[in-house]
């Protein structure tokens, strides 16, 4: 019985898509007035982008028939099952959301997904994880190294190309220098970056298939995961507000308003 | 002959340097006699012939503009407004001999509305730009004439109000000149016209005498409706200074759908299921057809979302309640697909990807002038006949043109026609006019539906209306305007009869 390790990829290869419910990019953020935290009720809420990029990247996977299934996993309120539609929507095969809400949702974090994805991972017996490289509303980009520590598995980050080779993976990886290509065996996490692909619009067709597939609800503790935090939010605090310029009408005036500025 | 050539390269529209508009500070004289000088090369008047009902007339014996003129605006204007009303009366009657004036707001028009044709004094709202009152209850809006559209639309959402009109020009036009032209635009179909939404206006008349009507009253019938002779009179009959406008409440949910059909007729049922499913959220309907979206492909690198139809519909819906919206939407879109109406498309709740589906409507005009030129029409017709057009004029051109597309308000029996050829060609030209206003009046449609008159269809009137009407709207901009000072060579023809 060959090692979790060196088991060879073949066409029964399962992969895990995290996908997170975030407000949407589009909208104002306001921090609420006793500082805790943003305001998020009846606030626009969509799919993280790097996780669509993430879930595109698996669906890309199915269609060249190198995986065989993409599960698209939630942690969060009854919310995140919308999320989870829009995943299937675009083309994984199930859900499975992760019950957490109230206080424990409220100060949900990288640690504990990452502890219920590596359990899932096992359960599940995925062959493959993408996450999206970080969410946009704590910019945390924690998750999936994390979880790949957990698991003892290698990773992945900040793919901006990713091809299998045999029960190999041969990732492109954006750094800070320029481009990184390395090969890691699987199992393994990947992290989606920016440019790794652009993800498909959800077609009605689809969107009527996916009312039919199965989400399964699951509880951290089933998977004997602790979700308690040990980060306290302190405050929370907008950014300072920019000072608008002034515009003046002729030359004489912007000499004289950098004059009275001391500018000269 | 240096400064000449330099400034030969300046916009016709935004020349004047003395006027209320930008400025630019060079040497005033001699730019000003140049100007002058290059614009009358260009615009020699050698009169609308009947091959060329679009080009401008011979000049009117009005006075012409002199360096006297340039000396004493820059006198009276040095901060380049007055709004002391006591200054104001009197240098009211003083120049008013017979100069004439070409009212701009932002310069956005499609039929030369805005552009001076010899050497009239552009009147530019630019700095009118103040908003004066909003009330939050009633959602009545009272600003200068110059404020831009985009502006006001988000003065009012922070304030959970939404404009009643939206178009593509919104970053550049101001709402004086959007009430001067009757503006449509995209949001049409569901807050009605700007005949219905303007409460009132302060308007000033061509002798300089100011009329007040700039009530924030929904209902007031005591006397006749004056402000309905401005509205859409292009600046003719006087100059629109400030408006009072109805807004409505920012909806709390808007999703976009963008779907494919592969027939005219299918379009038209689905419009028709689309108005008994959505009904009271419905907000817009707006078609393109499979040219459009190949340019936007080819030129924009825009991609289409579903696969490739004969015809695309973007449909947005505005309510109050998110998840009422999304069933009824949800039912619609079931049903169109089910019955075949509709072969494909996709569904929007988030902003970044309404803004996406958007751009591939509100993008076609910006495709086309990629093409090299395009001769545009914008027609209203029965709505069963509007792409009946576009294929009769396919078959009429045949090769002569590069394109021909056509997209639209379809919710409103609006088609903007647009053909392309890689540069000017008069004998295309002679082809497509007046074979397009003939069909248009064939089917009593409006050879303007939107756009106006100006000074490229001034001379189209007749195809739209009996020469009793045009007859009439002489007499009252006799009346209103008897020097003729305001707009001159705009929306009425150049032979009453």
């Amino acid at each position: 019985m060959l090692p979790l390790r060196f088991r060879r990829v073949t066409m029964s290869a399962r992969v895990l898509v995290g996908v997170k419910r975030v407000i949407d990019y589009a909208v104002k953020i306001r921090v609420k007035p006793d500082r805790t935290g943003v305001v998020t009720d009846g606030v626009k809420h969509s799919m993280n982008p790097f996780c669509e990029i993430a879930v595109e990247e698996a669906v890309k996977l199915k269609e060249k028939k190198l995986v065989k299934e993409v599960v698209a996993v939630s942690c969060g309120p009854q919310q995140v099952q919308e999320t989870i539609r829009t995943a299937l929507a675009m083309g994984a095969d199930r859900g499975i959301h992760v019950e957490v809400s109230g206080k424990d949702y409220e100060t949900l974090g990288p640690l504990q997904v990452s502890k219920i994805f590596a359990a899932l991972a096992k359960k599940e017996q995925a062959d493959l994880i993408i996450l999206g490289k970080q969410a946009i509303d704590d910019d945390c980009n924690q998750t999936g190294q994390m979880t790949a520590a957990l698991l003892d598995w290698p990773q992945g980050t900040f793919a901006s190309e990713v091809t299998l080779e045999a029960d190999k993976l041969k990732v492109v990886r954006e750094i800070d220098g320029g481009l990184e290509t390395i090969k890691i065996k699987l199992p393994a996490v990947v992290t989606a970056d920016l440019r790794l692909n652009t993800p498909r619009y959800a077609t009605l067709p689809n969107i009527m298939k996916a009312k039919k597939k199965k989400i399964v609800n699951v509880k951290p503790a089933d998977l004997g995961v602790d979700v308690s935090s040990r980060l306290e939010v302190l405050k929370v605090d907008e950014p300072p507000q920019r000072q608008s310029g002034v515009k003046v009408e002729t030359v004489h005036d912007l000499v004289e308003k950098l004059k009275e500025a001391g500018r000269i | 002959m240096g400064i000449f050539q330099r400034f030969a390269r300046i916009p016709l529209k935004s020349t004047y340097i003395w006027s209320l508009c930008r400025q630019y500070s060079t040497d005033l004289t001699a730019v000003d006699r140049a100007l002058i000088q290059h614009r009358c090369v260009h615009n020699r008047g050698l009169g609308a012939s009947p091959g060329n009902p679009g080009a401008a007339p011979p000049r009117l014996p009005f006075s012409r503009v002199t360096q006297e003129d340039l000396a004493f605006f820059r006198t009276l204007l040095p901060g380049r407004t007055i709004t002391d009303p006591d200054l104001l009366k009197s240098s009211n009657v003083d120049w008013l001999k017979t100069v004439e004036v070409c009212p701009q707001g932002g310069n956005t028009g499609l039929v030369g509305g805005s552009v001076p044709v010899f050497d009239e004094i552009i009147l530019s709202t630019s700095l009118m730009k103040q908003v004066i009152t909003f009330d939050n209850i009633s959602g009545i809006l009272t600003c200068q004439a110059g404020c831009v559209l985009e502006n006001l639309s988000n003065y009012l959402e922070e304030r959970d109000f939404i404009m009643p009109l939206d178009l593509g020009a919104k970053g550049s036009c101001h709402i004086g000149g959007n009430v001067s032209t009757n503006a449509g635009g995209l949001r049409l179909l569901r807050y009605g016209s700007l005949r219905g939404t303007v409460l009132g206006l302060e308007v000033v008349l061509a002798d300089g005498r100011i009329l007040n009507c700039l009530a924030t009253l929904r209902k007031d019938n005591t006397g006749y409706d004056l402000k309905q002779l401005f509205i859409g009179s292009e600046g003719t009959l006087g100059v629109i200074t400030a408006v009072s406008i109805l807004c409505p409440r920012k909806p709390k949910a808007v999703n976009v759908a963008f779907l494919g059909c592969s027939s005219f007729q299918q379009l038209l049922e689905t419009f028709q299921c689309c108005r008994g499913m959505l009904g009271e959220i419905l907000s817009a309907f707006e078609f393109l057809d499979a040219s459009c979206m190949s340019l936007l492909e080819k030129h924009l690198k825009l991609t289409n979302p579903i696969t490739e139809s004969p015809f695309y519909i973007v449909i947005e819906t505005a309510g109050s309640n998110a998840t009422h919206d999304e069933e009824k939407l949800h039912k619609f879109l079931e049903e169109v697909m089910t019955s075949s109406l509709v072969t494909d498309g996709t569904v929007a709740t988030e902003a970044t990807k309404i803004k996406a589906l958007w751009s591939l409507r509100e993008r076609v005009t910006e495709a086309l002038t990629h093409e090299g030129y395009t001769y545009k029409y914008d027609i209203s017709l029965p709505v069963e006949k509007i792409y009946d057009l576009v294929q009769d004029m396919r078959g009429h051109l045949g090769d002569m043109a590069k394109n021909v597309v056509g997209y639209g308000h379809v919710g409103d029996g609006n088609l903007h026609l647009n053909i392309t050829s890689p540069s000017k060609d008069p004998a295309l030209l002679a082809a497509i006019e007046p074979y397009v206003y003939e069909w248009t009046s064939k089917w009593k449609g409006s050879i303007s539906a939107e756009h106006g008159l100006g000074l490229k269809k001034r001379n189209y009137i007749y195809y739209s209306k009996p020469s009793e009407a045009v007859a009439l709207m002489g007499s009252i901009k006799a009346m209103l305007d008897p020097k003729g000072i305001l707009n001159p060579y705009k929306t009425l023809p150049d032979n009453i009869h």
